[in-house]
């Protein structure tokens, strides 16, 4: 499930429109991951409150959103580029890949919320297949 | 036995009751076509299906959306007994549609992310967790009678 060229126009199409609401994303798609499974909460059992939209949420939200920034300007070579952050995550945080899934899907949820007419079928499609991509990479280092 | 506070009981009641079912049920049934085209083996009767377009103006799927949603008509007057109310529906799915069933969780969470755009930020994280945990009971009761 390679990304196309225009997968690659149509994800950086999108970045583009996201940049605006940044925040609200990285908060709203954390917060509800938060809530919606919250077995997840078991990696932020350290954080003072975890409620939505609180100080630690709506700052991990803006690291979280940044993250997706980051793989977008490293489209065309994700696996290399996203390596330090799959050593994060493999060694450091040792994050159960099962979850990068439920991740993607809250932060599908809230593009759809907040993007109702930019969100297409066809640029959920892509950006569906990228942060496929994304959580591959992220995967790489774990064994 | 599965357990409903009040307010999931009356999210889903809300959710279904203010739907446009025209309007969802065909954008529902497009968009998992276009994002999971893998989907579309069941739809070969159909005729177009070749790209995004052709989908998205297709009268039979637009058609279908909109019978698939009604058949969550069911599960939301008998929130209480899903499993039983969808029995014969499972073995319609199973014996002769022969739909995998993990194709179901691919509709669900489609139809959370298209209801989720006509709801906007009244799609809080507590009602997407009760329209998620009820479509987590029907997907699960639709797959109850395969073998």
């Amino acid at each position: 499930m390679t990304l196309s060229a225009k997968d690659k126009a149509a994800v950086k199409g999108f970045m583009a429109k996201m940049k605006s609401r940044s925040e609200e994303i990285g908060t709203e798609t954390l917060s509800r991951m938060l809530v919606v499974y919250p077995q997840t909460k078991s990696y932020f059992a350290h954080w003072k409150d975890l409620s939505p939209g609180s100080g630690p949420v709506k700052e991990h939200g803006i690291i979280f959103i940044n993250g997706v920034y980051e793989a977008a300007e490293k489209i065309d070579d994700l696996k290399n580029g996203l390596l330090t952050l799959s050593e994060l995550h493999a060694f450091m945080l040792r994050v159960d890949p099962v979850n990068f899934k439920i991740f993607i899907h809250c932060m599908l949820v809230v593009l759809s919320m907040l993007f109702p007419e930019d969100f297409t079928p066809q640029v959920h499609l892509a950006v569906d297949k990228f942060l496929a991509q994304v959580a591959l990479a992220l995967s790489e280092k774990y064994r | 036995m599965v357990e409903w506070t009040d307010f999931e009981r009356s999210t889903i009641e809300s959710i279904f009751s203010k739907m446009d079912y025209e309007d969802v049920g065909p954008a529902a049934l497009c968009r998992c076509l276009v994002v999971y085209p893998w989907t579309q083996r069941y739809f070969g009767n159909f005729g177009n299906l070749y790209n995004a377009a052709a989908i998205m103006s297709n009268k039979m799927v637009a058609q279908h959306g909109i019978t698939v949603l009604h058949g969550m008509d069911r599960a939301v007057k008998n929130m209480d007994n899903i499993k039983a109310t969808y029995a014969e529906l499972s073995v319609l799915h199973s014996e002769k549609l022969h739909v995998d069933p993990d194709n179901f969780k691919l509709l669900g969470d489609i139809l959370t992310i298209v209801v989720a755009a006509r709801m906007g930020t009244d799609f809080t994280a507590e009602v997407q967790a009760a329209f998620q945990k009820f479509l987590a009971i029907v997907i699960s009761s639709l797959g109850r009678q395969y073998h």
